[in-house]
């Protein structure tokens, strides 16, 4: 094999492994950045606009910096960072697939960026036409007939899909109270239910790790207003009978939802309208490349079935007779959603990632997605055993609960040690039904080379696990700072700069 | 073909020889044919990146952005602030765009940190002890302050001030469909001015666990928090208070008012208009609150050598721990636009901020005086505005922004239009008011201008 591995990150950092002061211990008071346009408003002192009672005595505690220390600062925090940009990234759930960077360009358009969301149609029809095509594209991949962009995230997409399923019960005059999930659900879908005003009801997973299918039928009745699923599921293996399942919801009148996060398996393969959901949920940060910034934004926008249409958030943009495209707002509605039409700039980039990769790009995402998992599997089945002994879809759950046994070194000291091996981690601890779960998610963009070089260093975290456990106990040791004492953390608690300097 | 995948074609034949597949539909084999989908997506085949950036530069095009050409007096929660080219260069670092939630916190150092720093600017602009890491918008952030507000207080009911954004009311009564809240509004004096602090007929007083109310409210007056925080005390109930964060640099902070819980939109520090999103949604609340707080939380603490670190704490709040008993169930928020706001309000400084705050409110009085002074054109109230107002035309607002539109300004919005949507079929007393917003970036020379125009299109 030639090359070496591309998304290997161990040739950073630059130089030492101090601490970065906070940007209040840089301040100086009277030192200032800022520079304003000269207006030639008159300048009315404040107290004659506004009464005295109303104003601050002092200015708001803000730093005050120069520029330069303003670069400085913030230009050290990003070298402190691990990103897509700088190596692999194999969280489990996540899909931290590359972003382009040609993405990022038309992110900051001033046509696209600086159009104010209170434009009327007449002048933000380029906005209208894009998020027009964009619904019409999230359909065609998941199989669905209409789509609203405003949620904002995975779990606000949840949160729509199950108020959509309350609405549609309560036209048929019925106020059911149970959503039904498996017990290797991701967090946000219970608290969600929650959230929609339902309980929770839990089915097992059976021992090939998917839906047991005659503990579903058990909880089935006419009180389940619908289930949670996503698949492939959070294991990464297909819930290959779910056609049986769709057809058992379906028969007590109850509605499927899917949680879109792990549709990057199956993109071009199948889709989840022909799999009988009736809502579905998409995760733009996820399988549409749009970047994570650290924990958002990213976009969950929600597709459904025609007989839910009906009932989605609006205002929606819609093409009127005249080819111009309008704001609609259905007329069984649920309601508006968000403050404006959803995470726009993100629903941008999607939206060019799938004009640029189209119907057959998209196959060949979720085929090499696929292939990738697979192979780390394979590769890594005599070390790591897989929680399941077949083939995975995109993303592969390993346990290192034998590791665990033999040397004490568990898979968060494994995920540790991944850190201090050029390496981010993987998803460890989730899913629940998994003992020392690591959920390995490749994605489709890291090469050959990259996954060998991340197979290797798992397979030498291993081999070093029985002879030198401390070792790994106490990794990362390359890492900026070194293993971060979080009980102190959560009893003391230091939210801000201010608890630091009280006590 | 166009797409970023590496992989060459003789390593998908080495790697699938490696797996005993003899073709990369093998892979699929567990998904049943009878669902499989035949002819591929109904999607047009891929495009290469040129082309692609070409065919969104067009349609960007298509809108017409504010600038030069079009001189923005609008806002609703969406301001056309100085953000300058340090601020989006440091915002637009890879490192801080292309990487993800800090769960490895030893590698997320740069993140956690900037997080640390923004909540200790928005807690100081809140004056509330606690703010979380950011919420989507200033919406979902009204819908979490209620939520918190009622868990806390064990009652069902709210009291929202028609002073708060109308496209939050919104999403509070959408999501209350879920929640089962009762959500009740106080209506403001002339339409526009100060709420009108009672509780409406039909809800019991001792089922209120929250009064919210809008600093400056949307129509850009200035409330009596005091008078809402006795309120509130009379009732037993939280103060809930949306904050401008712009507003908050001369205005007295909530908190000192007597807030329990800040929400807000955060926008104004740093972000693009973005055609509304993404945005950011401001929370910060009292300690006594803090295992209600929603969202994720960053914490200072040290590593094993004893080095300042910090990492995601309180995590037991958190959907992933606490599941179907969580108070929230946000787990991607609004991060990149929480560093933003930090890095912003860093340039600002304390006087940076004061000044943009006092030079958006002497423009707006001034534009004030200007407009009110046009034919066709007069106050909607007298009640105290600081850097946003309504004023009642002539002629319907949809009709006045459009002739101004033409003119090359986006002249403010249509209240009505926000209220009640754009297919309306009544006509209520906001169809003749439009709310304007000056900030800083407006000189002399372009309010002058807004004025003349608007004399002319109001008749």
């Amino acid at each position: 094999m030639t090359g070496a591995a591309g998304g290997r990150a161990r040739s950073a950092p630059l130089l030492g492994r101090d601490a970065e002061p906070t940007i209040f211990e840089l301040s100086v008071t009277g030192r200032h950045a800022v520079q304003l346009r000269t207006t030639d408003v008159p300048a009315t002192p404040l107290d004659e606009l506004v009464d005295a009672g109303q104003l601050r005595e002092a200015p708001v505690g803000l730093p005050e910096v120069s520029e330069r220390d303003l670069v400085g600062h913030f230009t050290r925090l990003s070298h402190r960072q691990f990103s897509v940009d700088l190596g692999a990234y194999p969280l489990g759930s996540c899909t931290m697939k590359y972003n382009p960077k040609a993405f990022d360009e038309l992110a900051a358009l001033p046509g696209l960026a600086d159009v104010h969301p209170a434009s009327p149609p007449s002048l933000s029809q380029g906005w209208l036409e894009l998020l027009c095509d964009l619904e019409r594209e999230l359909c065609a991949v998941t199989g669905m007939h209409a789509a609203t962009l405003q949620p904002a995230a995975g779990a606000a997409g949840e949160l729509t899909g199950l108020l959509l399923m309350r609405a549609y019960h309560a036209s048929n005059g019925e106020a059911r109270t149970k959503v039904v999930i498996p017990d290797s659900a991701h967090g946000t879908n219970p608290a969600s239910v929650t959230l929609g005003g339902y309980e929770t009801v839990t089915v097992p997973s059976d021992s090939r790790g998917l839906v047991d299918v005659a503990a579903l039928r058990a909880v089935l009745d006419r009180d389940v207003a619908g289930i949670m699923l996503t698949n492939p599921n959070t294991l990464g293996l297909f819930e290959e009978e779910i056609q049986e399942i769709a057809a058992a919801v379906h028969e007590v009148g109850g509605l499927l939802y899917y949680d879109g996060a792990n549709l990057n398996a199956i993109l071009g393969v199948v889709r989840p309208g022909d799999m009988g959901f009736d809502v579905v949920h998409l995760n733009l940060h996820k399988t549409f490349a749009t970047p994570h910034g650290g924990g958002g934004p990213g976009a969950g926008p929600v597709a459904v079935s025609e007989r839910l249409a009906p009932f989605l958030p609006g205002p929606l943009p819609r093409r009127g007779e005249d080819g111009a495209v309008e704001w609609w707002t259905p007329p069984r509605s649920i309601g508006r959603l968000h403050s404006w039409h959803g995470n726009a700039v993100v629903l941008a980039r999607a939206h060019a990632y799938l004009r640029l990769h189209g119907a057959d790009g998209l196959l060949r995402v979720a085929q090499r997605a696929v292939l990738n998992a697979n192979w780390l599997r394979q590769r890594l089945s005599a070390t790591y055993a897989a929680a399941f002994d077949r083939p995975c879809m995109h993303e592969v759950v390993l346990t290192a609960s034998a590791l665990k046994k033999s040397s004490g070194v568990r898979a968060l000291d494994v995920a540790k040690r991944l850190l201090e091996e050029g390496f981010h981690a993987p998803t460890v601890y989730f899913p629940l039904v998994v003992d020392e779960a690591l959920m390995v998610e490749p994605t489709e963009t890291e090469s050959l080379q990259t996954l060998e070089a991340l197979a290797e260093a798992f397979e030498r975290i291993a081999e070093e696990a029985a002879a030198d456990p401390e070792g790994a106990h106490a990794a990362p040791r390359t890492t900026p700072v070194r293993r971060l004492d979080e009980a102190l953390a959560a009893r003391h608690l230091v939210a801000t700069e201010d608890d630091r300097t009280a006590t | 073909m166009s797409d970023y995948l590496p992989h060459t074609d003789a390593e998908i034949a080495e790697m699938l020889g490696f797996l005993g597949l003899g073709g990369l539909d093998e892979l699929f084999s567990a998904v049943p044919a009878a669902v499989r989908l035949a002819g591929g997506l109904d999607l047009e085949p891929g495009r290469p990146e040129p082309d692609v950036v070409a065919e969104v530069q067009a349609l960007a095009a298509r809108n017409r952005p504010v600038g030069r050409d079009l001189v923005c007096f609008a806002g609703a929660g969406a301001y056309d602030h100085e953000v300058p080219a340090v601020v989006r260069a440091l915002a637009s670092r890879s490192e801080f765009v292309t990487a993800y939630t800090p769960y490895q916190a030893e590698v997320a150092q740069g993140v956690l940190q900037a997080v640390f720093e923004y909540q200790t600017m928005v807690s100081r602009l809140a004056g509330l002890p606690v703010a979380n890491a950011s919420l989507y918008d200033g919406a979902s952030a009204l819908v979490e302050g209620i939520n918190l507000a009622t868990g806390a207080s064990g009652r069902q009911a709210v009291l929202v001030s028609d002073g708060v954004h109308p496209h939050w009311r919104a999403v509070a009564r959408t999501l209350a469909a879920g929640t089962g809240h009762e959500l009740a509004a106080m209506p403001l004096a002339d339409d526009v001015g100060r709420t009108t602090l009672a509780v409406p007929t039909g809800v019991a007083p001792a089922s209120i666990g929250a009064v919210v109310v809008a600093q400056p409210n949307w129509f850009g007056t200035v409330e009596d928090l005091a008078a809402a925080r006795a309120f509130a005390d009379e009732l037993g109930a939280l103060l809930v208070v949306a904050m401008d964060p712009v507003a908050a640099g001369v205005l007295r902070s909530p908190g000192a008012s007597g807030a329990d819980v800040v929400v807000g939109e955060g926008q104004a520090l740093g972000t693009r208009l973005s055609f509304g999103g993404p945005y950011l949604g401001l929370f910060a609340c009292s300690r006594a609150q803090v295992r209600r707080l929603p969202g994720r939380l960053v914490g200072e603490t040290v590593d094993a050598d004893g080095t300042r670190g910090y990492v995601t704490t309180l995590r037991a709040r958190e959907q992933d721990i606490r599941r179907e008993k969580a108070t929230s169930n946000v787990c991607t928020n609004q991060t990149l636009m929480a560093v933003t706001a930090a890095i912003q309000l860093s340039w600002l400084g304390p006087r940076g901020l004061h000044e943009v705050a006092t030079r958006c409110a002497q423009g707006a009085h001034y534009c004030h005086d200007q407009l009110v002074a046009q034919p066709g054109v007069t106050a909607t109230s007298s009640a105290p505005f600081l850097r946003e107002f309504a004023v009642t035309t002539a002629a319907p607002a949809d009709t006045v922004l459009s002739r101004l539109a033409d003119e090359g300004f986006l002249g403010g919005v249509s209240a009505a239009t926000l209220e009640h949507g754009p297919a309306r079929t009544e006509e209520g007393p906001l169809e003749r008011v439009v709310v304007v917003a000056v900030t800083e970036r407006r000189t002399r020379a372009e309010i002058d201008a807004f004025a003349a125009a608007f004399g002319k299109a109001a008749r």
